[in-house]
């Protein structure tokens, strides 16, 4: 049986390249980077090196700051907690505002801010699953401390107008942070063109290891630390270095940049061959243009079959997929990229998420492809919802 | 929280074998027709629960002899999670060969139960539970159908927590019984609220017409009231109530009794007073907080011989819990 890694957005393989540069960085050169002697600056070239990509990959200059985090949920977290303890909470400022299809490291971290007594306003996407740059015009006040709203969605895809939602900040005053986890290595990214003054982002996301991620900080604006405790990463951020790590994301990082154009023609090729099999069958939807969509990934709503269900019999044949159905998880509630796309309540509980990298092969698409078809034909045989009697037959007469 | 919670894991490693064999071969999925039950001399019933938009759906075939009541086949769709379509085989499988009265009893136990492996290990996790809840709402949907009534007569009592089947009778008189305050101790005790979880608050996977929060505020609005009614009954019987049984109103008159007959008037003989605060219940003691008026105030004894005298009068006539606070 084939084995076809579909789960792209969830986290990647870490490209062997990736794997080689952070090897000598366990047993030979271990040293702590704040250490004076030599098994300290051993590390120094490598992690200056490391920096300069991450620097070179999003288009950052040097008077920015790039704060290596242990995960972007951590970059998250630090900003709207740090904008809360500069601005917020000293009476400055009342209001964030942020979309409805954030991460949950966001939305979560939001709602605690409520709690708080910070008044937090979650904008709605359109049916293309996309926020409309008004809408952020229409609820920015001058008591607004900070505008986050995601550079791409993690399960549509979809790419957000993070220029022109910059363009509106900018204009007011505001700050401006976008969660860039999955724009990097699917699109280009250049954080001055955007003029974004926060960005967070992690390693895993682009074939990098898991346990490292970094913020952006447009000119090195102050941040209240999230983590106190030493004087690493210039103080901004303490706890040892983690050189092996920080090392591993700047070379996937580099590399990311590089395959950029095969993720934009070859991703998106073997993407849109699987998109338009699928979509032969009757009653299958998918969220978003194609266009705007980064070129790994498509969510599809599948007409009387439910998510887990679909996600079961992909996995029977080697194919991991995921799915935002509730079924999936502790949490029942439907998904809310398919509430906001405004998708008919049937279809609330039927998404199943595909998303493709770099290594995924036209075997494994066209392997994929059989596969797909077979589940939906076998769960719709079983669907008391799908094409099946009349309703005005299901009572006794 | 512990060892076991911190990485997690997969809630289909928590699947039985049983369930997951049922989720990739049915055995009862597929339909019955009209001419199914003209050749088995039987009536058709085709029973709809559950709704697309909550995440499940199924639909029950049943083929019923009119004469015995017996169901001579019974077949099953489902629009679900693997776990809808496992339990909805297994509870086509229990109601075949049943009458429709056996069949009503069969409750959604009986279906979790008849998919495990082992008899002591679940066959789902908890939050998969609700989906055998469904298998056996459409048995009552469909035998109502068979009997034209509603499917409300199959069920003896209100039915508060669907997966764990306990009623809202028993719920509250857990509460009475055992002064249950927070709806995790009702979850202990009886179960309510441990699995699917719509039972707890509104805002859950399904609209309940009756929440644990509600139901827990309700009954002990209940327990206050009738604490106070039992008070306010012995006191006009003129029966001695004990101090920790007062209302708060009756506490406060008793204390400033209490502090008329042993303290004031030896206070105002000095040309001071004091006057009662307020009283609040502090774990097992109650704080008594006082404030001195006239010469009192500011005399040395206010904090010690004074304050001992007045703690002590209280301790002895009302209760040996309550502490006394000058402000």
């Amino acid at each position: 049986m084939m084995k076809v890694y579909l789960d792209n957005n969830a986290t990647t393989m870490v490209d062997p390249r990736v794997k080689a540069a952070m090897d000598p960085f366990f047993t030979e050169i271990y040293g702590n980077p704040n250490s004076l002697h030599d098994y300290g600056t051993a590390c120094h070239p490598a992690l200056r090196k490391a920096m300069d990509r991450m620097y070179e990959a999003i288009k950052a200059r040097d008077e920015d700051d790039i704060v290596i985090t242990s995960c972007a949920t951590e970059s998250n977290n630090w900003v709207l907690k740090g904008v809360y303890f500069d601005l917020i909470k000293n009476g400055e400022k009342d209001h964030i505002i942020t979309t409805e299809v954030e991460h949950p490291s966001i939305t979560a971290t939001c709602r605690w801010l409520e709690e708080q007594g910070v008044r937090i306003t979650y904008l709605p996407v359109n049916s293309d699953g996309i926020v409309e740059a008004h809408t952020v015009r229409d609820f920015i006040t001058d008591k607004t401390a900070l505008v986050s709203v995601m550079w791409a969605n993690n399960e549509t895809g979809a790419i957000f107008p993070i220029e022109e939602i910059a363009e509106i900040c900018k204009e007011k005053g505001v700050l401006f942070h976008t969660d860039g986890v999955q724009a990097i290595g699917k699109i280009p990214v250049d954080v001055i063109k955007a003029g974004v003054d926060f960005m967070s982002f992690s390693a895993h996301k682009f074939h990098g290891p898991k346990g490292v991620g970094a913020l952006y900080i447009r000119n090195g604006h102050p941040l209240t630390s999230l983590l106190h405790g030493g004087e690493h990463m210039g103080g901004r951020r303490s706890g040892t270095l983690n050189v092996a790590g920080i090392v591993g994301m700047g070379k996937a990082i580099e590399l990311a940049n590089y395959y950029l154009k095969f993720e934009e023609e070859n991703v998106r090729r073997l993407r849109d061959k699987l998109e338009d099999a699928i979509l032969e069958l009757p009653d299958i939807y998918s969220v978003g243009p194609r266009e705007n969509r980064t070129p790994n990934t498509i969510l599809v709503s599948i007409r009387g079959v439910e998510g887990e269900a679909m996600l079961w019999d992909l996995n029977r044949a080697g194919i991991a997929a995921s799915t935002g159905s509730a079924c999936a998880s502790e949490n029942l509630e439907a998904n809310p990229i398919m509430t906001a796309v405004g998708a008919d309540s049937e279809l609330a509980h039927t998404a199943v998420r595909l998303s493709l990298s770099r290594f995924t092969t036209e075997d494994e698409i066209d392997y994929t492809i059989e596969h797909f078809k077979n589940a939906v034909k076998r769960l719709r045989e079983i669907s008391s919802s799908y094409a099946y009697l009349p309703e005005n037959m299901n009572t006794k007469q | 929280m512990a060892k076991q919670d911190l990485i997690g894991g997969s809630i289909w490693e928590e699947y039985s074998l049983k369930v997951q064999q049922l989720m990739n071969n049915p055995r009862n999925q597929g339909e019955l027709t009209e001419e199914d039950a003209k050749r088995l001399g039987g009536e058709l019933i085709i029973a709809d629960y559950g709704a697309e938009s909550c995440g499940d759906a199924v639909r029950l075939y049943w083929i019923v002899d009119p004469k015995t009541d017996r169901i001579l086949d019974a077949k099953f769709k489902s629009f679900g999670c693997g776990t809808a379509i496992a339990s909805s085989d297994t509870m086509v499988e229990l109601c075949k060969g049943k009458t429709v009265d056996e069949a009503v009893k069969i409750t959604n136990i009986d279906v979790e139960k008849a998919m495990r492996d082992t008899p002591d290990k679940p066959a789902v996790p908890p939050q998969k539970m609700h989906c055998s809840v469904m298998a056996y709402d459409v048995i009552k949907k469909a035998a109502s159908l068979y009997k034209g009534v509603d499917m409300e007569s199959f069920e003896d009592e209100i039915i508060v927590c669907e997966c764990a089947r306990v009623s809202l009778g028993t719920i509250r008189e857990v509460i009475k019984l055992n002064d249950l305050k927070t709806v995790e101790e009702i979850t202990d005790y009886t179960k309510a609220g441990a699995f699917c979880k719509s039972c707890i608050k509104p805002g859950g996977h399904e609209e309940r017409e009756y929440y644990l929060v509600d139901i827990l505020a309700d009954v002990r609005k209940e327990m206050e009231e009738e604490r106070l009614k039992e008070a306010v009954k012995r006191q006009e019987s003129g029966e001695e109530v004990s101090f920790k049984d007062m209302t708060l109103v009756q506490k406060i008159k008793a204390i400033d009794s209490a502090l008329d007959e042993s303290i004031r008037q030896y206070l105002i003989m000095d040309g001071g007073n004091m006057e009662v605060l307020d009283i609040k219940q502090n774990g097992e003691y109650t704080d008594v907080y006082i404030r001195y008026l006239g010469a009192c105030s500011g005399c040395a004894s206010s904090t010690s011989g004074t304050l001992y005298a007045i703690e002590s009068v209280l301790k002895e006539k009302l209760d040996p819990n309550i502490r006394v606070l000058p402000i």
